[in-house]
């Protein structure tokens, strides 16, 4: 599937939900459900500083696409993590790089995304575009 | 001559018992009029603050982060409003009308603040952004003329990082040594060990006055009387104290006493820094510029007498004007009102919090504001704050500025309610109500 396509299921997938509870259980369950990094990666370098949970993040190059692997220590964080990282992970790093992440307006959780969410996520996503970017001037 | 002296004593009866009467129906009236002075007229007070009927994510707003910023009084809000609409002119600097007008609106703000501080002279009230300003001033100032190689400077271990960096950058520049004063578990200074680290190398202590995150009322007067048994200058950081005390600087014989506008139902961006005029005159410019000055030339400048020595630039003419509003408005209920109210809010939701399931409240000194932080096992305080944020109630999550603080008691983090007068049992209700829904959902 192209990023577009997941981008596209997740959206269908949270029109299910009506109201902030359903969408933010239905978040916490896919943190709950993903235990996404292992422990030996997390570690102080692998830590994406945001101010208030703390993400970790790694990637990997198999076969011309970036592999991420990543966790949160806050569960809707970690939840929010497991969906980018379901977007954006087994793909090329041209892809990477030209990835909108539209869904994440239309799923009604911009919020998380401001550049004053003191929650590392926008540092993340920084970071798998970075990494997605040392991956490509790398070939 | 029987029936006369009966008389008499009939009479002197039914004049004692009358005194008696009177005496009663005057001491009701007082005790009745001492009673209505302390009591918190809840549904007046909040209709003043128009912020606290607006909705947030649909629901009604409750707002429990009073200790990161208070909200506003229409008081404060017309002030600066009437200030933008009706008075605004440059202060200190003008012949015409306007301009003399609020000049002694303003001087009239600083007075309003000496008398709420029982400061001595109205020239020891210098006019900041806050109290970050406020330290930074101290420590910038008082640092060049006071501070040198191998002093030391006493802060605490519970102390808000606007009142370690400061500290912290001077002793790098000057080569000196930062002390700090241990906490044990309830969150209360190690009085013995501040004891045992004043010297005749501590060249000034500063201290806050309430904690920020444990709620704890330091024993600042007994801080003070110990520093200056060896003539040692203290700071005390009052951003939390003033708006649940009465702080009296003469009574506390503080040498630096700081707050913030904003955290006094005041504008954001003012602040105040009490200093004794003996210290203030000895101490150079922070900043220096216009309206700092009394003769410039390019050879050498002549500054300005106190306070105006300090205030380089056009000042926050609004902040100041506001902020005497806001104090007339907190004198108007009565601080000591206030806080006796606010000790029921702070007792209620202490025993409401202890029945929650896996809960440690981080902080329970004897001599407590109504300031309760908490973590809850196995749950992030930013999960906890998002969840409540969605059933509109405003609850501060993180470090709070004190990671030396989080690092004492082994925590990344904690939720923070914080109280304020306009806050009520029934909103408590209802937090405790949502930390619970919350508590299921990420469980
Ligand atoms: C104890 C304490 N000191 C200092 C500050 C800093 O105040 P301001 O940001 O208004 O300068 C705060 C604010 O949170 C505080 O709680």
């Amino acid at each position: 599937m192209s990023i577009e396509e997941i981008e596209q299921e997740i959206i269908d997938e949270f029109e299910l939900f009506e109201d902030w509870m359903g969408k933010y259980e239905y978040l916490i369950d896919m943190g709950k459900s993903l235990p996404i990094i292992e422990d030996k990666y997390k570690t102080e370098d692998k830590l994406i500083k945001g101010c208030q949970s703390r993400v970790w993040m790694q990637s990997d190059l198999k076969d011309g696409k970036i592999i991420f692997t990543a966790d949160s220590d806050a569960i809707i964080t970690k939840g929010m993590v497991a969906l980018m990282v379901r977007v954006l992970s087994n793909h090329t790093p041209d892809d990477i790089l030209n990835a909108k992440l539209g869904f994440v307006d239309k799923i009604g959780l911009t919020q998380h995304l401001s550049p004053t969410r003191s929650n590392g996520l926008v540092s993340m996503i920084k970071q798998m575009k970075m990494d997605a970017l040392a991956y490509k001037t790398q070939n | 001559m029987e029936s006369d002296s009966l008389q008499t004593l009939y009479y002197s009866i039914n004049r004692l018992l009358f005194r008696i009467i009177l005496t009663f129906v005057f001491i009701k009236m007082t005790t009745v009029n001492f009673i209505d002075k302390h009591i918190i007229d809840i549904n007046k007070i909040r209709a003043q603050f128009p912020i606290l009927s607006r909705k947030v994510n649909g629901k009604p707003l409750i707002y429990f982060d009073n200790g990161a910023t208070a909200q506003k009084p229409i008081q404060v809000i017309d002030a600066v409003k009437k200030y933008y609409e009706y008075q605004n002119a440059n202060i200190h600097r003008g012949v015409h009308t306007l301009s003399q007008e609020i000049t002694v609106a303003y001087e009239n703000a600083r007075i309003t603040v000496q008398k709420h501080l029982n400061a001595e002279h109205a020239h020891e009230i210098i006019f900041t952004k806050g109290t970050t300003d406020s330290i930074n001033l101290v420590a910038h100032s008082f640092g060049k003329k006071y501070i040198t190689k191998g002093d030391e400077i006493i802060i605490s271990e519970m102390e808000h990082h606007s009142n370690i960096l400061p500290w912290q950058q001077l002793c790098e520049e000057k080569g000196a040594i930062l002390q700090v004063i241990p906490i044990n578990d309830s969150g209360e200074l190690l009085m013995d060990e501040y004891n045992k680290l004043l010297s005749s190398k501590t060249k000034i202590v500063a201290v806050t006055h309430i904690s920020n995150v444990l709620g704890t009322i330091n024993p600042i007067k007994e801080i003070i009387e110990l520093a200056h048994a060896k003539n040692i200058p203290v700071l005390i950081d009052g951003a939390q104290a003033v708006p649940h005390t009465k702080a009296d600087v003469q009574e506390l014989d503080a040498d630096f006493y700081c707050f913030s506008g904003h955290k006094l139902f005041g504008p954001t961006g003012v602040g105040v820094l009490y200093g004794k005029e003996k210290y203030l005159n000895e101490m150079p410019p922070y900043q220096v510029g216009g309206g700092t000055i009394k003769t410039v030339t390019f050879a050498k400048t002549e500054y300005a007498d106190l306070p105006l020595k300090f205030e380089a630039g056009t000042p926050h003419v609004a902040g100041g004007i506001g902020l005497a509003t806001a104090i007339d408005y907190v004198n108007e209920i009565g601080l000591d009102a206030i806080a006796a109210y606010e000790n029921e809010l702070l007792m209620y939701a202490t025993n409401a919090l202890h029945n929650i399931n896996g809960i440690k409240i981080i902080g329970d000194a004897t001599n407590k504001a109504s300031v309760i932080s908490f973590v809850i096992k196995g749950l992030h305080s930013f999960d906890l704050g998002t969840i409540l944020d969605q059933l509109g109630i405003a609850v501060r999550t993180g470090h709070h500025c004190t990671q030396p603080l989080m690092q004492h008691f082994g925590i990344q983090g904690a939720v923070r309610i914080s109280f304020a007068f306009y806050n009520t049992k029934e909103e408590i209700d209802e937090f405790i109500k949502g930390l619970e829904r919350a508590i299921k959902m990420l469980s």
